[in-house]
């Protein structure tokens, strides 16, 4: 896909849709910019999740473009475990330097260090991360946190709201959330409560390759097949590396690989791909009969209910 | 249930990319299956993903049950899993090559009101599903009336469980002729009655085998091809403003725009407009759609608009065209659904968010409740309870743009919050209650209807 499908040819599809249809794509960012708009006119310290994984570089670009031709007022977080890729790494620091933008750190391997948090048996830094965000948060007093969840990734993810009022413990209550009324949001919050936001919440990961396909977003390389030194571990490739894999009974082998998702080394899987284009990428997921997170994610297997319970403790 | 594990045919980059977006929600009682039907759509669209599937199968193999329970697929929360029921909204996703859905699916429990009302807040269309032995009950009636006080465009019957009734299409005449009678009066604008069994796979996503005397779509023919946008040229057109936009960079020194959502019609270069509720006046310079300058923009797209004259706007105010701007009133007569635990009473000081703005207001009566399964009406109940729908007239601190939800379901509508926690606490429609101007009788009033 290399031209964009801009508003006057998605105008005229379907052939029942009248001329005033906008494509899938263009319903869904003109939504996530009203989102990031509502939060830069009602509160006072939005803070947005960078990982350096697709969605939140999705959603910096559309925070660019709600915005432009100003700067986007926001500074971006990203909550570092340790156990990173080092392209994203890059991406991640080229990306803010070429935005001019504020970035904080929230460190899980510092919390080790101090004695604050214990690595896990497992070495999975992923559940690790709440309380770094969490300190984070209250620390540099953010009122808004956006964070690059949708909703189709999980089932506990569909019942979050746009806005998803968290208590001054970070801590939702999946039983107490504000019903969400057309467009209207509802950002109140008390001193020391915050609200997360997630302006992809109706995206679905097919809808962000498309998206970065039509605007032609960078990504890191990881994201396309490469080839890579990995293991296998409880049905996962997983790359080896300082972070403590593989152990000694597992065997490395080179395979050509991909990710899907980008995450903690230790518990994000790479997938057997040779899809090296956005093109072959759409068309491998769109083919793809499990879902990114049964995929690629060791940490969602843990139990029935790991996301869910991951989130009421302030997890994103 | 092996079909999910089948490879599909995969869209072609062009075609996931011309589709277009439909927004729907689901209504139906606790048995009518919704669930199922629910479960059939994303099954056979082959939405439901192995792992998913694996998982639904792991969980009922292990709770004894024989069949995969379809409605684990959607039960998300670990207490609704535990009882067996669905608590919340949940919003799921799937597609086909001529379209993406956003499903709204709302539960059909006691809490269904708000829910629903929720649902169907941004929905295009509701599916009410009845049970074709039970034909036309109350519930059914509420879900009609929630979708006609709501403005749903399109509503579909689907008549469910046809396999228990022959698949007779006497059955299905009668169900689908009250119902449409009901709904018609309320005002629906366009109802489609689709006899289906969601367990059997009738007319869901393929043709019924069963059903030769059935000529129209499957539900999903149906939500392929109903249409989602309507002819703007002749909506009033309508920005609320949520954000300035001034870069005070070397580049742009002098650039202002005034940022929002089109909530409805269009807005062109060159056209007069005035600023709401200060009255200033001026012309559209220029229009930015995310950074592509343009001469036409409509709704729902999310623009900047430039202005020809520095007066002064802000984030609350609303830009309408000069020669159709709506009256500012600081006196609110709305259709209210209330969302919260807390009662709404007569008295109650709350905040009131309207498009980007959010005022002071103070609810000075309550002069009906509507009791939705009838349609009747109680007079000056004095408080409004969770799920209730009633009558309110509100005083605001400033004077608001109001629409009527009739016209326009985003300028028609807002929230009201309690000022001291931030709750929302009711769903408010400004204007007439239904689109019929006299849809029923009040039961204690011989001169009818007076909302």
């Amino acid at each position: 896909m290399t031209t964009a499908a801009t508003v006057s040819e998605a105008a005229g599809d379907s052939g029942n849709s009248g001329p005033y249809a906008l494509s899938h794509l263009d319903a869904l960012e003109s939504e996530a910019v009203h989102i990031f708009r509502e939060v830069a006119g009602e509160f006072e310290r939005p803070v947005v999740l960078f990982s350096g994984g697709k969605d939140s570089i999705v959603m910096l670009h559309l925070a660019l473009k709600a915005f432009a031709p100003a700067p986007v007022p926001f500074s971006l977080l990203h909550v570092d475990t340790g156990h990173n890729f080092p392209e994203v790494l890059e991406y991640r620091d080229r990306t803010v330097a070429a935005h001019g933008l504020r970035l904080h750190v929230a460190s899980v391997q510092d919390y080790i260090d101090r004695g604050v948090l214990k690595e896990r048996p497992d070495g999975t830094r992923n559940p690790l991360q709440t309380v770094p965000l969490t300190e984070k948060i209250q620390s540099e007093r953010f009122d808004a946190v956006f964070g690059g969840g949708r909703r189709d990734e999980e089932k506990a993810r569909a019942k979050e709201r746009v806005f998803s009022l968290r208590d001054e413990f970070s801590q939702w209550d999946p039983r107490r959330q504000r019903p969400e009324l057309w467009q209207l949001y509802n950002g109140r919050h008390a001193p020391g409560e915050h609200v997360r936001v997630f302006p992809l919440s109706n995206w679905t990961e097919l809808d962000v390759w498309q998206y970065i396909a039509r605007e032609r977003i960078e990504l890191p390389e990881i994201y396309f097949a490469h080839e890579r030194e990995v293991f296998q571990r409880a049905g996962m490739w997983l790359t080896a590396g300082e972070w403590g894999g593989p152990k000694e009974s597992e065997t490395t082998e080179k395979r050509q690989v991909r990710y899907r998702t980008v995450g903690d080394m230790s518990c994000t899987g790479a997938v057997d791909s040779d899809a090296t284009t956005l093109d072959a990428v759409i068309a491998e997921i769109a083919a793809s009969r499990l879902t990114e997170r049964g995929a690629t994610r060791a940490d969602d297997k843990m139990s029935e209910a790991a996301m869910e319970d991951r989130k009421r403790e302030g997890y994103f | 249930m092996t079909s999910a594990t089948e490879p599909t045919e995969p869209l072609s980059v062009e075609q996931l990319s011309a589709t277009t977006l439909l927004r729907f929600a689901t209504a139906g009682s606790v048995d009518d299956g919704k669930s199922t039907l629910v479960g059939r759509l994303l099954h056979d669209s082959k939405s439901v993903l192995t792992d998913q599937l694996e998982a639904v199968e792991r969980v009922s193999a292990d709770r004894g049950q024989d069949t995969p329970d379809l409605a684990l697929l959607t039960d998300g929360l670990r207490a609704e899993r535990e009882q067996g029921i669905t608590i919340d909204v949940a919003y799921r996703y799937f597609a086909t090559a001529r379209r993406r859905f956003i499903l709204a699916d709302t539960p059909g429990h006691v809490q269904y009101t708000r829910n629903m009302v929720t649902g169907a807040s941004t929905a295009d269309l509701a599916v009410v599903l009845v049970d074709a032995r039970n034909g036309v009950i109350e519930q059914t009636r509420r879900h009609a009336a929630v979708a006609a006080l709501l403005r749903v465009p399109h509503v579909v019957l689907a008549v469910n469980k046809m396999d228990l009734v022959g698949y007779r299409e006497s059955v299905f005449a009668v169900i689908a002729e009250e119902f449409t009678a009901y709904a018609s009066e309320l005002g629906v604008p366009e109802i489609t009655a689709i006899p289906i069994s969601a367990l059997a796979g009738d007319n869901v996503v393929e043709p019924s085998a069963n059903m030769d005397w059935y000529g129209g779509p499957t539900v999903l023919e149906h939500l392929e091809t109903v249409p989602v946008s309507h002819d703007l040229a002749h909506c009033h057109a309508r920005l609320p403003v949520q954000y300035v936009i001034r870069p005070q960079t070397a580049e742009h020194p002098d650039y202002r725009g005034y940022a929002g959502q089109i909530a409805a019609g269009t807005f062109r270069v060159g056209e007069s407009v005035t600023v709401l509720p200060s009255g200033r006046t001026s012309q559209v310079a220029g229009i930015d759609l995310l950074g592509t300058p343009v001469d036409i923009a409509w709704t729902p797209q999310s623009v900047t608009l430039l202005l020809t004259d520095d007066i002064d706007v802000s984030r609350g105010d609303l830009l309408v065209p000069s020669k159709d701007a709506p009256p500012t009133t600081q006196d609110v007569e709305a259709t209210v659904c209330h969302v919260a635990d807390q009662p709404l009473t007569v008295g109650h000081r709350v905040l009131l968010k309207h498009g980007t703005r959010t005022v002071k207001a103070i609810v000075k009566d309550i002069p009906s409740r509507l009791t939705l399964d009838d349609l009747s009406l109680h007079p000056h109940p004095g408080r409004l309870a969770a799920n209730d729908i009633g009558r309110v007239k509100i005083r605001t601190a400033e004077p608001l743009p109001l629409d009527s939800y009739a016209d326009s379901r985003r300028t028609g509508a807002f929230i009201l919050i309690d000022p001291s926690d931030g709750t929302t606490l009711t769903a408010g429609m400004v204007g007439e209650s239904f689109a019929a101007p006299q849809p029923v009788k009040d039961e204690g009033d011989e001169d009818g209807w007076d909302f």
